[in-house]
């Protein structure tokens, strides 16, 4: 009987060496007369485990990893297709302490299942939330998303359910569902393994928001950076469209709505969302002024609903069993699950969905396992590169939207990236005003040119010249970019700036805390 | 043909497949870029011609995003990641590596053409940093030594 192995396909594992084991083992098992059934699937997303490699047994699956192509013959040798003990055997994947702590709602089918089998999704609980959709009128598709409490993942954290209530009642002979793939935050990839690793839960989540608000027309506005991404995506699509699950006739119903992927050209700005509907129009992806709200007004004048990657790909599991089942997961205003993304400086970097409540300390030690140098950790970005940097004081905070508000940062799209006591913190806020100057669209005044006088004042501090004026000077400029710019670039650029001054001042040369708020 | 009517010949298919797209500008652009390597201050005004828009507009928006360029890379492109997450595991000292190793800085090609080095702001493979990509293949925890060799793997393919 043919034995059925998984090496995953995603970016990660294949940026490890997860192509050329899947060869290997290809290659090793014809060498061996052995027949196999390699199934590239998508991460389980512990990445010091990536390439890992699964095996189906009367046991269930097992793992081993992280697996080289020069430990593919003793792997072989050892008779792993049957189980067999080796040094890198893990034991069954899903009672890995990582993945069985987790709360998997978005990621319930990614690293089981082959990303772009539209059989595997349908038998692991994938359309079910489309097809009672199609049995709902809009009002309570709307409502189901409603009484989640799914708010925008990409980091706005705005109520789902209301910005899909305000396009379902603007009038419009035409409008659109956009789905945000713009992933462009630093220490973030939840986005990249949902469209490498289950591309159709987008599909169904983008389809049901088009039922929902009238909008017949899709389009995923995605990061150029995501070729792997891209093909899965345009392989789905391609799938659904001729299995009836896409197209003028959804599943028979007579609902209309049609998907296409767009591609960025590696503009950062292009993931706020007026400035991506300027993109997808064909144009400088310049900032527009807020009001008209893209819900009254978006891509091409019409209604638009825009949304995250992960607020999309959660709409499916909230069709299928309902907003009070999603709801109950989380804490406070924060409902559900967050898929937060474990990287930079941290042994067990990895994907982790739970629901909102967990402390960033448990996040940081009880599934990243400290630090991968194995030096204290110092500092932490949330959020992405405009969220702000937390010293190990606050590593107490639940990882909540209001908790996070309330001590000055932002949770945004639940990347973390830890650093070690190596690195200086003044640096890093130079390199927070540099990359503001890099990506500023131009429009406002304050991003535009506060960003490059921000990394000039910097270099001054850093020299260690007129710290007396000059650190008065960065606070004023960090002012005047927090209330002065016109999107959350150059809004939330201080972020990063401030909290690494204010939690750090010894690296900007500056003594005691006092003196430096 | 001519090297310059055979890139025009390229130029127009491209329009003519994608122009009745909304919003066709960037995939036209991306289009000409996949077939080139680069888009070519030539084909601006075909393609300004085509949209129905002004040499200045498809000028701004070619250079309004960082992915595409106006003129010819290497060979082999390195996208080297600049952001955070890579920093916090050694980004800095790697790019250091990176640019003495090529003899080229940021948004420059080597003397023999092979490789062009840009940065880049995140490949979304944080949880490997650092990160690169050689033209669309991504590597993951790149050392020195494992540039190197990636380098020279390139350079035979090549």
């Amino acid at each position: 009987m043919s034995i059925t192995i998984y090496v995953p396909c995603d970016s990660s594992a294949i940026s490890l060496g997860a192509d050329r084991v899947a060869v290997a083992i290809t290659k090793e098992a014809e060498k061996r007369s052995i027949d196999i059934q390699l199934i590239r699937n998508g991460s389980r997303g512990m990445f010091w485990l990536e390439p890992l490699v699964e095996v189906v047994t009367d046991e269930g699956r097992l793992a081993y990893g992280p697996v080289q192509v020069s430990d593919v013959v003793s792997l072989f040798d050892a008779n792993f297709i049957k189980g067999g003990s080796h040094p890198l055997f893990l034991g069954l994947t899903e009672e890995l302490e990582y993945l069985k702590k987790q709360q998997r709602l978005t990621f319930a089918r990614i690293g089981k299942t082959d990303p772009v089998s539209l059989e595997d999704y349908v038998n692991n609980d994938g359309y079910r939330g489309l097809r009672n959709a199609l049995n709902l009128p809009q009002t309570d598709i709307v409502k189901a998303v409603t009484d989640s409490g799914l708010r925008g993942r990409g980091g706005a954290a705005f109520p789902t359910g209301i910005k899909w209530n305000t396009v379902l009642n603007t009038p419009s002979e035409q409008k659109y569902i956009i789905c945000n793939a713009d992933e462009g935050d630093s220490g973030t990839f939840s986005d990249r393994m949902v469209m490498e690793g289950d591309p159709f839960v987008l599909i169904e989540g983008m389809t049901i928001a088009g039922l929902a608000v009238d909008a017949t027309q899709g389009y995923i506005y995605l990061r150029v950076e995501y070729p792997h991404a891209h093909k899965a995506l345009d392989t789905a699509i391609e799938k659904a469209y001729e299995a009836g699950y896409l197209g003028n006739d959804i599943l028979g119903s007579g609902k209309v709505f049609h998907l296409e992927v767009r591609l960025g050209a590696g503009a950062y700005i292009c993931g706020e969302e007026t400035s991506l509907m300027e993109s997808l129009e064909g144009k400088r992806g310049l900032v527009r002024f807020k009001p008209p709200l893209p819900a009254i007004s978006g891509l091409f004048g019409k209604p638009t609903v825009v949304n995250n990657v992960i607020s999309l790909a959660s709409v499916p599991i909230i069709l299928d069993k309902g907003g009070d089942y999603y709801r109950d997961f989380g804490m406070g205003r924060s409902r559900g699950t967050l898929p937060l993304q474990l990287a930079g400086n941290i042994k067990h970097t990895g994907l982790v969905e739970l629901a909102f409540g967990l402390t960033l300390r448990e996040l940081l030690y009880d599934f990243g396992g400290g630090s991968a140098s194995g030096r204290p950790i110092k500092a932490v970005q949330v959020g992405g590169p405009l969220g702000a940097y937390l010293p190990e004081s606050q590593f107490d905070t639940p990882l909540d939207y209001e908790a996070f508000a309330a001590i000055w940062a932002v949770l945004g799209h639940g990347g973390v990236v830890a650093f070690d006591d190596t690195v200086d913190m003044a640096e890093m806020a130079r390199y927070s005003m540099e990359f503001c100057a890099i990506e500023s669209c131009g429009k406002c005044t304050p991003c535009r040119i506060g960003s490059t006088r921000g990394y000039e004042v910097m270099d001054e501090i850093i020299a260690g010249r007129e710290l007396g004026k000059n650190i008065p000077l960065l606070r004023d400029l960090c002012n005047t970019l927090l209330n002065g710019s016109l999107c959350a670039l150059g809004g939330m650029t201080p972020y990063p700036v401030l909290s690494a001054l204010n939690h750090f001042p010894e690296d900007f040369g500056i003594d005691d805390k006092a003196n430096a708020a | 043909m001519t090297d310059s009517s055979s890139m025009q010949a390229t130029i127009q298919e491209i329009i003519t497949t994608l122009k009745n797209k909304p919003g066709a500008l960037l995939p036209i652009l991306h289009g000409v870029q996949n077939a080139l390597g680069y888009v070519p201050a030539e084909s601006v005004p075909t393609i300004a011609k085509a949209l129905n828009l002004s040499r200045a507009e498809v000028h701004g928006v070619i250079s309004f995003y960082h992915y595409f360029r106006d003129n010819k890379p290497g060979k082999h492109t390195i996208h080297l990641c600049r952001a955070e997450s890579c920093q916090s595991m050694g980004g800095k000292q790697l790019e250091n590596h990176v640019k003495t190793r090529l003899g080229i800085d940021f948004h420059e090609t080597t003397a023999d053409g092979k490789f062009t080095l840009e940065p880049v702001y995140c490949l979304g493979n944080c949880a490997c940093s650092p990160a690169m990509q050689i033209d669309e293949e991504i590597y993951g925890r790149v050392t020195a030594n494992s540039f190197d060799s990636a380098i020279n793997e390139t350079e035979e393919l090549a």
